[in-house]
């Protein structure tokens, strides 16, 4: 069995309104950084997972992201994958 | 009819469940049972409400994780057989992320959660939730969200629009929802979710009772 690091990054679709990212933005700017254009909040996920080689990972990882760690409705995600 | 059950559904952190069992037993006489989330028998119940409340501490989102417990899972044969399924609040989550319902729910526009009565327009009557006579007809209900902002994309919202599956707007909408929206129908017109709570205005001494006809048309065919 191959080991990997997965790492999901979820992130709200660009259509929709990310209010908790609006006022992260305005408190950085109340901070005193310049030039902040946008600034959006999403959520990392860290998974260890077994499996028979990457592709099978890659399956695995794909059901969870699609049915689990996301709601396709509003979010994307995309995922980088480490062999241990 | 006399036999008619509701279930009201019970996860962990539920917190709506006492009131909606104490309205539809104390203010319209309907027997209840609690059917605890690892359950997956339906079998002796006629109409299920998904209270709300904070299912599984809304980790991950609202909704989410409650999904896949067994009683949803036993849901959609529920669901396919015509029996009424009410989802409230956080009910309203559930049935969005289990894909009973379209669209999702997210953080209401302002960050703040809401706790407030609203001005809500009746728009469809399909499934007959809130129909109760009147042509049209606006009503007043509670809401108390932090995440009831309804999103759907435009092609979603067409289609919610031309089937007639908006079942309440808001008439100065609280949380940034798309198009006012406040609660939908599936397409049958069994499964209606909402985020305001109608089994808080169910007696006079508590501030109204425009709630009792949609907890009232559970029993409905």
């Amino acid at each position: 069995m191959d080991k990997f690091a997965v790492k999901v990054f979820v992130r709200l679709r660009p259509s929709v309104l990310d209010p908790a990212g609006e006022a992260t933005k305005f408190a950085s700017i109340k901070l005193g950084a310049e030039g902040i254009k946008s600034l959006r909040i999403g959520k990392m996920i860290e998974v260890k997972i077994e499996g028979n080689g990457e592709n099978e990972v890659r399956e695995k990882i794909d059901l969870l992201c699609d049915r689990l760690f996301a709601n396709t409705v509003i979010e994307d995600y995309e995922y980088s994958l480490e062999k241990l | 009819m006399d036999n008619f059950t509701v279930g009201v559904v019970v996860f962990p952190g539920s917190n709506c469940d006492r009131d909606v069992s104490w309205a539809l037993e104390g203010c319209l006489d309907i027997r209840t049972k609690y059917l605890w989330h690892e359950s997956s028998d339906l079998s002796d119940v006629d109409a299920i409400v998904l209270p709300g409340g904070f299912s599984y501490g809304d980790y991950l989102r609202c909704g989410a994780i409650a999904r896949f417990s067994p009683l949803i899972n036993a849901l959609d044969d529920f669901v396919k057989s015509g029996k009424r399924v009410l989802g409230i609040c956080n009910g309203f989550q559930i049935l969005t992320e289990s894909g009973f319902l379209p669209g999702a729910l997210v953080a209401n526009k302002n960050l703040n959660f809401i706790c407030d009565d609203v001005e809500l327009d009746i728009v469809s009557s399909k499934g007959g939730w809130f129909n109760n006579g009147d042509e049209k007809q606006t009503i007043m209900l509670p809401i108390a969200h932090g995440e009831g902002r309804y999103y759907c994309d435009s092609d979603t919202l067409k289609k919610l629009v031309d089937n007639e599956l908006i079942a309440l707007r808001y008439k100065n909408n609280p949380n940034g929802s798309s198009f006012d929206i406040a609660g939908i129908t599936n397409e049958k017109g069994n499964v209606l979710g909402l985020m305001p709570h109608p089994e808080r205005a169910c007696d006079e001494t508590i501030g109204g009772t425009d709630g009792l006809f949609t907890l009232k048309s559970l029993i409905l065919k």
